[in-house]
């Protein structure tokens, strides 16, 4: 088990009220993301914890670049991994972000 | 005074042979060791019937089982090496030089026999360019193949899985060779005669029914969001704009999960009967929902598919059967429908290089290439248009010259990283390595880059077409490569420019909301729901069962 946290500066507050949400499932080539809005507008988190270690540049790489493309100010997430490749995790980042900020 | 009926005396010479062991055309199966050591001779160009599916699998045991010092140094030309009796040809020192086509289950153990020297290869082939040799310089002598059942005479019925057998027939009967049928049981009266009884000079009835493998069954329940994605980006991205009727699709999980989403994802977009409605195919189950939703027309079949019989006698308005009601496939018409009548060819492949070739030669595996490089290629002969192959050819010319000829969309779909973390982009093919390890003069190439039209990744569809030199391909690879290396060597710059133009294109600029890309928008989630979705018509391998 690996856990690591990569922090980021948003440009704007994520969009939309909802204080949190749960996304996806902890099974094997899958992970599970909690997202929490309890942070400063301007920051962002993502907290990983996986079973499968020796891909932290990756991973980091992954939540940059996620960073970039959503910036989602205020938001915490928190994975875990069962083992999901690159393009689960940023589907997933994606995905809870854009739950996060649904009007619903 | 020159002697012109050489092989017809030699053919006469091993009939005579062989019929001390037969009693008219039908051969015992005890006696059959006896019977093809009296009909082989060494040196011989034999084809053991190994198809994509079926096996002459009892002949295949017998001929590995044969006494060496009477049969040896056999040129192997067959499709298929699928079976361990095969590879038993080449350890045994029965057979030496091998040409063929594909060899999925065993590309391993055929990678060690290589490197061991046991093996001399001739070429891997596409399956329609082996079959072309078989009329040129690689007519069998002797062709073992195997049939469900036969009458009296010798006529032939392959049942449903009908693959090579008359093309292997043709170029061995006309020739003056000798043919040889396994058969499940001889009748007296066939559903349907598909190879005629004077093509046929000797009937085995086989101990139990030849083994067909089961390729092309996917459970739905396996199919990734990621592959959802894929397949929602391909729909929109590249069957609407090029209006896609006539294609053919791979065998791979990203394209299952296309034919699970025509029905719904695509019945959304409005595309039911603009896309997708004539096909090369073998009998995907995952493309039932699609078929009873009144999606298709037509699907011609290179094969069978295990459990889908009853389900395609059903439906014989858009499968080729008999008269009899069953299915009638042939590999090599297919194929050249496939190459000639498709304007679209889209599968998976494991390995893309920066410009774009695929292979799927991994280390110690030669997998062969089956159809894949035959359908996934630009055929230079074809002269008639169609709305998508003139468009991919004006979108390749850049609109200039007056005489701007079509081009095949020649789609590649894969995940930026394959299992266990292996990127599958990199910046050199493994084959190549495994080319220079086994002195090959050619490094197996699956489909050079210079013919893929389009690749989609979970990132995005880079439209290669549109790409007007080698840097910018290179970039437009590197810009769908995700988090490889060879994704992350990107110049962003370069690729941003690529989006703006429309080269490269992400699920954001094809209007595709991520969170549609959900497990819920199959058709099908199980191997189950595909047998409900046939009223149960469609009877599922055992092995595919969880119910």
């Amino acid at each position: 088990m690996e856990q690591f946290q990569v922090h980021g500066a948003a440009k704007r507050r994520a969009s939309g009220h909802r204080r949190q949400v749960i996304t996806g499932a902890n099974a094997s080539g899958n992970l599970e993301v909690l997202v929490e809005r309890v942070l400063p507008d301007l920051e962002c988190q993502v907290e990983v914890a996986t079973a499968v270690t020796g891909f932290r540049p990756i991973w980091e790489a992954v939540i940059k670049e996620f960073f970039e493309r959503t910036s989602p100010g205020g938001l915490r997430f928190s994975i875990n991994d069962g083992g999901a490749r690159p393009d689960t995790v940023t589907l997933r980042l994606m995905q809870s972000v854009q739950l996060m900020e649904d009007k619903a | 005074m020159r002697d012109w009926q050489k092989q017809r005396s030699e053919r006469s010479a091993r009939l005579n042979a062989g019929s001390h062991y037969a009693s008219g055309k039908m051969v015992p199966p005890d006696k059959a060791k006896a019977f093809l050591e009296a009909v082989i001779r060494p040196g011989d160009r034999v084809c053991l019937e190994g198809d994509n599916q079926k096996q002459a699998d009892f002949l295949a045991e017998v001929l590995a089982d044969v006494d060496r010092s009477r049969i040896h140094d056999l040129h192997i030309v067959q499709s298929g090496i699928v079976l361990q009796a095969h590879l038993d040809l080449f350890e045994r020192g029965i057979a030496r030089k091998l040409d063929f086509s594909y060899s999925g289950p065993q590309g391993a153990a055929l990678a060690r026999a290589l490197a061991a020297g046991k093996i001399e290869l001739g070429a891997i082939h596409t399956y329609i360019e082996l079959f072309a040799r078989y009329f040129m310089d690689l007519t069998p002598h002797v062709a073992l193949i195997a049939a469900v059942q036969a009458d009296r005479d010798g006529n032939l019925y392959t049942g449903p899985n009908t693959e090579d057998t008359p093309t292997i027939v043709e170029a061995t009967a006309f020739k003056s060779g000798i043919v040889v049928a396994q058969v499940n049981k001889v009748v007296d009266k066939l559903p349907r005669v598909d190879i005629p009884a004077d093509q046929v000079d000797f009937i085995v009835e086989a101990d139990k029914p030849f083994y067909v493998e089961p390729l092309f069954t996917r459970d739905p329940a396996s199919v990734t969001e990621s592959q959802i994605l894929m397949a929602m980006m391909a729909i929109k991205g590249i069957y609407a704009e090029y209006d896609v009727k006539r294609l053919n699709h791979g065998i791979g999980f990203p394209t299952a999960a296309i034919e699970l989403l025509l029905p719904t994802y695509g019945e959304q977009l409005g595309l039911r009967g603009k896309i997708a409605t004539h096909w090369a195919l073998n009998p995907h189950p995952t493309l039932i929902p699609a078929i009873e939703s009144g999606w298709v027309e037509q699907i011609h079949s290179f094969g069978s598919e295990v459990g889908m019989d009853d389900y395609m006698s059903a439906r014989s308005d858009v499968y080729f059967t008999g008269h009899d009601g069953s299915l009638r496939s042939n590999r090599l018409l297919c194929q050249t429908a496939g190459l000639y009548a498709c304007d679209m060819f889209i599968g998976s492949t494991l390995q893309i290089d920066i410009a774009g070739n695929s292979s799927t030669v991994t280390p110690g595996r030669i997998a062969g290439f089956g159809g894949a490089p035959n359908m996934g290629s630009d055929p230079r002969g074809r002269r008639h248009p169609s709305a998508p192959w003139l468009k991919a050819g004006r979108e390749a010319s850049d609109g200039q010259g007056t005489l701007t000829r079509g081009r095949k969309l020649v789609v590649q779909m894969l995940e930026t990283f394959g299992e266990k973390m292996k990127p599958n982009f990199v910046e050199r093919l493994d084959s190549i390595e495994l080319a220079e390890k086994l002195n090959f003069d050619l490094a197996p190439v699956m489909i050079y880059g210079d013919d893929v039209s389009h690749i989609v990744t979970e990132e995005g569809i880079a439209n290669l077409l549109l790409c007007r030199s080698p840097a910018e391909r290179e970039q437009a690879v590197r810009g769908v490569a995700g988090f490889t290396d060879v994704g992350r060597a990107r110049n962003r710059n370069a690729v941003e420019a690529l989006r703006q133009r429309g080269i490269i294109r992400r699920p954001e600029d094809l209007g595709i909301n991520l969170l549609a890309a959900s497990r819920q928008l199959l058709a099908a989630h199980s191997i189950k729901d595909l047998v409900t979705w046939s009223g149960g018509l469609y009877q599922a391998p055992s092995k595919f069962r969880n119910w």
